[in-house]
């Protein structure tokens, strides 16, 4: 599904990854863990599209993407989603995944602008979707509430479903769990993996081992830009290495 | 959608029948045409720089672009006005689009450095190129519009005609603006990366909004020449791109009605303040200073702040939308 082969990223002289590589079967949540600066949000953002690499190639399904810019990816099917959330706070909660549902409609300027009948039917099915979407992942109520208004736990949430508008192939997350309580944690778990059974396969980057111990399949383990470990979760517990790595950073 | 429609048919109303009433020609209706030419170049601004976030200190080369082309064509090559004037807004639309993919590359500062630069360029083009503009003396003799042997030959009918279109870039900024494409703009607006990762090609939908931008200007320019029947270089100069971007700025970033404030207050306020005489222009740097410090959304925040506290003390509750 998706190939990381030998990827490095060099910033100034800090080696942000080195020689990473690994891949992502599809249909299975593999988990990318590690201690804070190992290369995770790097990795995520040289997949897709918004850092290039110094050297190395990513495959999706079988395709070589690397060097293709994000919104291209985005259409290919490959969607992530922000360590920092980042939604529209100017626009509603709906809006914000309406602008998710922009690849999935398509009326040009002009027809917007002198309301063609046509335009007036897509807005219509895309704001239906776009409450789907939020009925999904449980935040239908909040649909006209401000983006910028949310508390922490729902904008995370509200990232998950404007992500998903794309009807995605792959989906990286960035620490979903960062600042949610255990409940919240709790339901995350179950909503991803649903969405690994809807067909969607997940690429979840967490510090939450809970979490990560309990939804993965399959785990990768960065430390200081290179790949340590890799294996199911039973083998990355049982790892010293890993352990040192977590141990040793405190 | 209602009460959008609602809204804009009560600003037309309001535009189309009560003030010319009230100033039966001469200088104020001269003014007031004014105020409708310089909210369509406001809302042209608008569309990019209040919904994509971009910034341009060249509008005033395109609005000077569209009034030249039309001079010449109609004058010198004797066109149909009507014919030049679509000419001119599909050139200057396309002249724009091609521009657009390098210079729109940049960021904040640059930006605004490359299409100052740009609105520069096309002053000293116009100016230089006496054979074919008249170079700093002015183009004169331009035809006014006519359609069959009515001519817009007086204030109000310019009023009318200018103010009719004015209106209809109103509707179909308003409508873009609550479109897809609306919401994509104000996506990359706030954060260009976020619009990406969901798909959007920002990097086209920004060209093609400075594009829509320019071809408005160029509209405005057209109708400019064929209402003044003379154009000159000082009035497209980078005074008037500063101009435009207060008027926007003022009137409120993103609102389409904001931008018609903005572009009264910026052309009435010569006017008002020409009873200070020398001091004309303190008065105006002093209320654009105290505007933005006070008034950050601009006018139309202003406008809506004051509409909801007469709301809240007449006993309804609510808030406009404006
Ligand atoms: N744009 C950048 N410019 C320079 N250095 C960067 C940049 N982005 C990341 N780095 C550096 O690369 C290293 C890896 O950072 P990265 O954000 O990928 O870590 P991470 O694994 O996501 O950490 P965390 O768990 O804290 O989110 C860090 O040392 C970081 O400072
Ligand atoms: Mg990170």
């Amino acid at each position: 599904m998706l190939e990381v082969k030998e990827i490095t990223c060099v910033f100034g002289g800090l080696v942000a990854l080195d020689k990473v590589s690994f891949t992502i079967r599809p249909g299975e949540i593999t988990g990318v863990i590690g201690p804070n600066g190992a290369g995770k949000t790097t990795l995520f953002n040289i997949v897709s599209g918004i850092y290039s690499r110094t050297a190395g190639q990513v495959l999706f399904s079988g395709r070589d993407i690397s060097g293709l810019p994000p919104d291209q990816l985005a259409r290919l099917g490959l969607v992530r989603t922000f360590q920092n959330i980042e939604l529209f706070g100017q626009m509603t909660v709906l809006e914000n995944v309406m602008v998710g549902l922009h690849t999935k409609s398509h009326c040009g300027i002009l027809a917007c602008a002198l309301k063609l009948p046509w335009h007036l039917a897509e807005e219509r099915r895309i704001r239906a979707r776009a409450l789907e979407l939020l009925d999904y992942v449980g935040i239908a109520d909040l649909a006209d509430d401000s983006a910028a208004s949310l508390p922490f736990g729902k904008g995370r949430l509200l990232e998950i479903a404007r992500a998903l508008a794309l009807e995605p192939q792959i989906m990286l997350m960035d620490e979903p769990a960062a600042g949610l309580n255990s409940r919240e944690t709790w339901e995350l778990g179950d909503l991803i993996r649903k969405i690994r059974s809807s067909g969607v396969t997940v690429v979840l980057v967490e510090h939450d081992m809970e979490l990560v111990m309990d939804v993965c399949d399959a785990i990768v383990v960065l430390n200081l830009g290179q790949k340590l470990a890799e294996g199911t979760p039973r083998q990355i517990q049982d790892n010293s290495a890993v352990i040192a790595a977590y141990l040793g950073e405190g | 959608m209602q009460r959008e429609l609602l809204k804009f048919a009560l600003f037309a109303a309001l535009v189309l029948v009560v003030a010319p009433l009230y100033f039966q020609g001469g200088y104020i209706l001269n003014v007031l045409v004014f105020v409708g030419i310089n909210t369509m170049l406001a809302i042209g601004l608008n569309l990019l720089l209040g919904f994509a976030g971009q910034i341009s200190l060249g509008q005033a080369a395109f609005y000077g672009l569209g009034a030249y082309v039309s001079a010449i064509l109609t004058t010198t090559h004797g066109f149909n006005p009507w014919l030049a004037m679509i000419f001119a807004a599909l050139a200057i639309g396309a002249l724009a689009f091609v521009i657009g993919f390098p210079i729109l590359k940049l960021k904040g500062h640059y930006l605004a450095m490359a299409t100052l630069g740009f609105g520069i360029i096309v002053y000293i083009v116009i100016n230089e190129y006496v054979d074919l503009t008249g170079g700093p003396s002015g183009f004169p003799g331009i035809p006014n519009l006519s359609i069959g042997s009515f001519s817009f030959d007086s204030d109000m009918k310019n009023y009318y005609l200018i103010w009719g279109a004015t209106l209809g870039v109103m509707l179909l900024a308003i409508n873009l603006a609550r479109s897809r494409i609306g919401r994509a703009l104000r996506a990359i607006h706030d954060s260009e990366v976020a619009a990406q990762v969901l798909g959007i090609n920002a990097r086209l939908l920004k060209v093609q909004i400075f594009a829509c931008s320019a071809m408005i200007s160029s509209l405005a320019g057209s109708l400019y020449a064929h209402y003044i029947t003379f154009v000159s270089p000082s009035t497209f100069g980078f005074h008037f791109s500063v101009e435009l971007l207060t008027m926007v700025v003022i009137g409120g970033l993103g609102s389409i009605y904001g931008s018609f404030l903005g572009a009264t207050l910026i052309t009435l306020l010569p006017e008002i303040l020409r009873t200070f005489h020398d001091y004309d222009i303190i008065f105006y740097g002093a209320l654009l200073m105290i505007m933005t410090i006070f008034l950050p959304g601009g006018l139309i925040q202003g406008g809506t702040l004051a509409w909801n506290f007469l709301r809240k003390s007449w006993g309804g509750k609510g808030g406009a939308d404006a």
